[in-house]
């Protein structure tokens, strides 16, 4: 019996672990993005891919060079980076330059994370930090809207696709409005059967509502993310934006229209349940989802821009600190509220 | 159905993979005497037993090694007739080196108890009988080996409303509370019933998980007709055999922080510590053995086994074949239990189970940033923040920890369990916890 005792492994419980890992829930978050790139590839043509892969490359090319971890790149076995590279190219336009999307996925991962000190540390949703800096970056690009080309256009890749870095200030592809600018300045609501479909304008992922709804009811059911904050985001902008509409229905827009369209659906389910820039206790999500809402509808509504989810969701990406804080666990045996 | 439906459980906890049917079907069995006994005076919480034989002594199976040497300290017994050989140094499975008797059995002997006639348990004043069960040597059996006595001397002004029998066994791989709730229900009946009426208790409750309805059978047949005591079937949920936790699912009371069960008049006994009630009232019989399940991937032969108190793990797990893939054994369940540094340790009081795991079984998850998803929240049952706690612990702020109620965690390991970044939160909190305790003594 003594071979047993030489190498007799002490270390410290539980000795059970269960088998769900971080880079798995990346994973999963990255496997369902697929159903919505697909559907980009086939509303916006083969273009769309290109635009992921090269967000994605820069993406995990800043991690590779920047990320604190030792040894260099050692980060990237997490899976973070190509999920942050994938859902920035999702909030993209269609035609967009990839040398945009390859500079937003860095910035995202470089000035939204790794300046944080990595994953876990950081205050905002790095997809939407580079999507951030490239609206600030280059406002017109990111403002020019294409209407779907469907099949028939399936192997197309818009030229300004393929311009070259900071050679050409326009993108020359015919803009058109989305659903939410047409709401905004025209004050027309496109039916919600095309916004289900996803035949409509607007980013690459945030086309067909049915496609984003499936996805994120698997991931809940799986226990991937926090179920409750796009339940509070939804809910929040339900209710909310119900109320004007009811009051004075030919000046505001339908609530269905509110959660079919734009960009809520796509940050409800994928980028405000990113667990490092939500609160973790449960009563927190609520409040974050419900704060989500609350500044979508006040900036669709009532504000300058028509579409608000990014900034809604930086705004309380920056408030989770404090809601943290303040909704704290209790404490077994220790009142009601934390003493 | 209607069971799953009236069952309990606290708030919180994880749903670990229960291995149990190893051995959940495996009838309990007489481990064979072995040679030599290794007794440690202390393997209870309190104060060291003292001793009143003499290494050279002979000793009969049963009788007194060593007597208790303060109020929170209890009786240690011979587990074998034969000699006392020495006392001397020996290896404890928390790692120490610990005083400990050492006991020589006789070859020859028949290692029969001697009978004895059954104490009036009702005739005794209830000093008496707090005496009593600190003359048999009885401790928590459930692991933590807290003396029994204690919990019976209520402080003045308090009482027993109710006794909770803790026979969750939520421990993965565990089955000797549940072989023995099926095998011996009378003796944990037998025994509720004696300490409820001591205690003057109310009601008795024996709390038992779902995934043991036989034993929640077995036991239900051995009540009394309209007695106090029942059994309440629980979820099956981690950790719901910590007594805080038992105490919540069963009547939904809170011990407040700090406390314990006595606060809100409640005792809480495990059903092995309530068979070793019966066996001494009814047979005058020490606790001097114990059930102990052995499973795991590395052993062979898997069983439940009464084993003599002082048998070295390694003639344990010997006799269930220990195969030569085994890596790594644990005393007690896979969540709390202790990994042994050497086979050469004996089993104690508290030993519940003794685990081998093989290098196929074992889990060193690959250590990913945390990235704040709340499982561990999700899992803690004392309703803190594992995470947080973890990060302070790391940054070393103490005053922090202590602030956040560090030293409420009892170390269940849900959290662990359940992160998925493979962060050591309960080994990084168990640290800081006896950091903080260290410098408390030194400022008091």
């Amino acid at each position: 019996m003594s071979r047993h005792e030489s190498r007799l492994l002490v270390e410290s419980g539980p000795f059970l672990r269960r088998e769900l890992t971080t880079p798995g829930l990346m994973n999963e978050v990255t496997l369902a993005l697929a159903p919505v790139i697909l559907a980009a590839v086939w509303f916006f043509g083969i273009g769309a891919l290109l635009i992921v892969i090269a967000s994605v490359a820069g993406a995990v090319g800043t991690e590779w060079l920047f990320a604190p971890s030792r040894p260099r790149g050692a980060s990237l076995r997490d899976g973070s980076a190509v999920l942050t590279g994938i859902l920035l190219a999702l909030t993209l336009p269609p035609a967009v330059p990839l040398w945009m999307a390859f500079v937003g996925g860095a910035v995202g991962v470089g000035l939204g994370k790794t300046v944080f000190g990595g994953l876990g540390q950081n205050l905002f949703n790095p997809a939407l930090v580079g999507r951030a800096f490239l609206q600030a970056a280059f406002p017109t690009a990111m403002t020019t809207w294409s209407e779907p080309t469907g099949a028939g256009g399936l192997l197309s890749i818009r030229a300004s696709n393929l311009a070259l870095p900071l050679m050409s200030g326009t993108v020359d592809a015919v803009s058109t409005a989305t659903p939410l600018g047409a709401m905004k300045f025209e004050h027309a609501e496109t039916p919600i059967s095309l916004l289900l479909r996803g035949d409509t304008a607007g980013s690459l992922g945030e086309t067909s509502a049915i496609i984003i709804i499936v996805c994120g009811l698997v991931l809940a059911l799986r226990g991937t993310f926090d179920w409750r904050i796009p339940l509070a985001m939804l809910l929040s902008v339900a209710v909310l934006a119900a109320v004007p509409w009811w009051i004075k229905p030919e000046a505001f827009p339908s609530p269905w229209f509110m959660l079919t369209s734009g960009g809520l659906l796509f940050g409800a389910v994928y980028m405000a349940t990113d667990p490092v820039t939500s609160p973790t206790a449960p009563l927190g999500a609520w409040v974050f989802g419900l704060g989500i809402g609350l500044i979508v509808v006040l900036i669709r509504l009532w504000g300058g821009l028509a579409e608000g989810v990014m900034y809604a969701i930086l705004l309380m990406n920056s408030a989770a600190p404090l809601i943290e804080q303040a909704t704290q666990p209790r404490g077994f045996g220790r009142g009601r509220w934390a003493g | 159905m209607t069971q799953a439906r009236s069952a309990k459980s606290f708030s919180h906890g994880v749903h670990p993979a229960e291995h149990k049917q190893a051995s959940s079907a495996l009838p309990v069995e007489r481990m064979p005497f072995v040679s030599l006994y290794t007794l440690p005076l202390s393997m209870h919480l309190g104060a060291p037993s003292r001793p009143v034989v003499q290494a050279g002594d002979q000793v009969r199976r049963g009788q007194v090694l060593a007597e208790p040497s303060g109020f929170v300290s209890t009786t240690l017994h011979s587990p074998a007739t034969g000699r006392v050989v020495s006392m001397d140094l020996a290896r404890h499975p928390n790692g120490q080196y610990v005083p400990c008797m050492m006991i020589e059995a006789d070859p020859f002997d028949t290692q029969q108890f001697e009978p004895a006639e059954p104490i009036d348990w009702r005739a005794l004043p209830i000093d008496g009988f707090i005496e009593h069960v600190q003359r048999a040597g009885l401790v928590g059996m459930g692991g933590a080996a807290f003396p029994t006595h204690v919990k019976y001397k209520l402080p003045e002004g308090k009482r027993c409303q109710r006794l909770v029998i803790n026979g969750c066994e939520c421990e993965p791989f565990l089955t000797c509370d549940h072989r023995l709730m099926l095998e011996r229900p009378a003796a944990v009946v037998r025994g509720a019933e004696i300490v409820a009426s001591k205690l003057g208790a109310d009601s008795a409750t024996i709390g038992v998980e779902l995934n043991k309805s036989d034993a929640i059978a077995a036991v239900r047949h051995e009540l009394p007709a309209d007695g106090p005591i029942a059994v309440q079937p629980l979820k099956v949920k981690y950790p719901q055999g910590a007594e805080k936790m038992l105490i919540k699912a069963m009547f939904g009371v809170e011990v407040p922080a700090g406390k314990l069960p006595l606060d809100v008049d409640i005792v809480v006994n495990n059903v092995s510590t309530m068979a070793a009630i019966t066996d001494y009232f009814e047979r005058g019989q020490p606790l001097v053995e114990r059930i102990v399940t052995v499973a795991g991937p590395g052993v062979d032969r898997p069983a439940n086994l009464v084993v003599p108190i002082g048998t070295p793990v390694r003639e344990v797990l010997q006799y269930c074949k220990i195969n030569h893939e085994a890596r790594q054994v644990v005393m007690g369940g896979p969540m709390m239990g202790m990994p042994l540094a050497s086979l050469d340790v004996p089993v104690l009081k508290g030993t519940s189970g003794l685990l081998a795991f093989t290098e196929a079984a074992l889990n060193h998850p690959n250590e990913y940033a945390c990235i704040q998803c709340g499982r561990c929240l999700e899992a803690c049952g004392n309703l803190l923040n594992p995470s947080r706690l973890a990060r302070l612990a790391r940054a070393e702020l103490y005053d922090e920890l202590h602030q956040e109620h560090v030293l409420d965690c009892m170390e269940c390991g849900a959290c662990t369990f359940a992160c998925p970044s493979g962060v050591p939160v309960v080994h990084l909190i168990r640290a800081a916890k006896a950091t903080i305790r260290k410098r408390g003594s030194k400022d008091a």
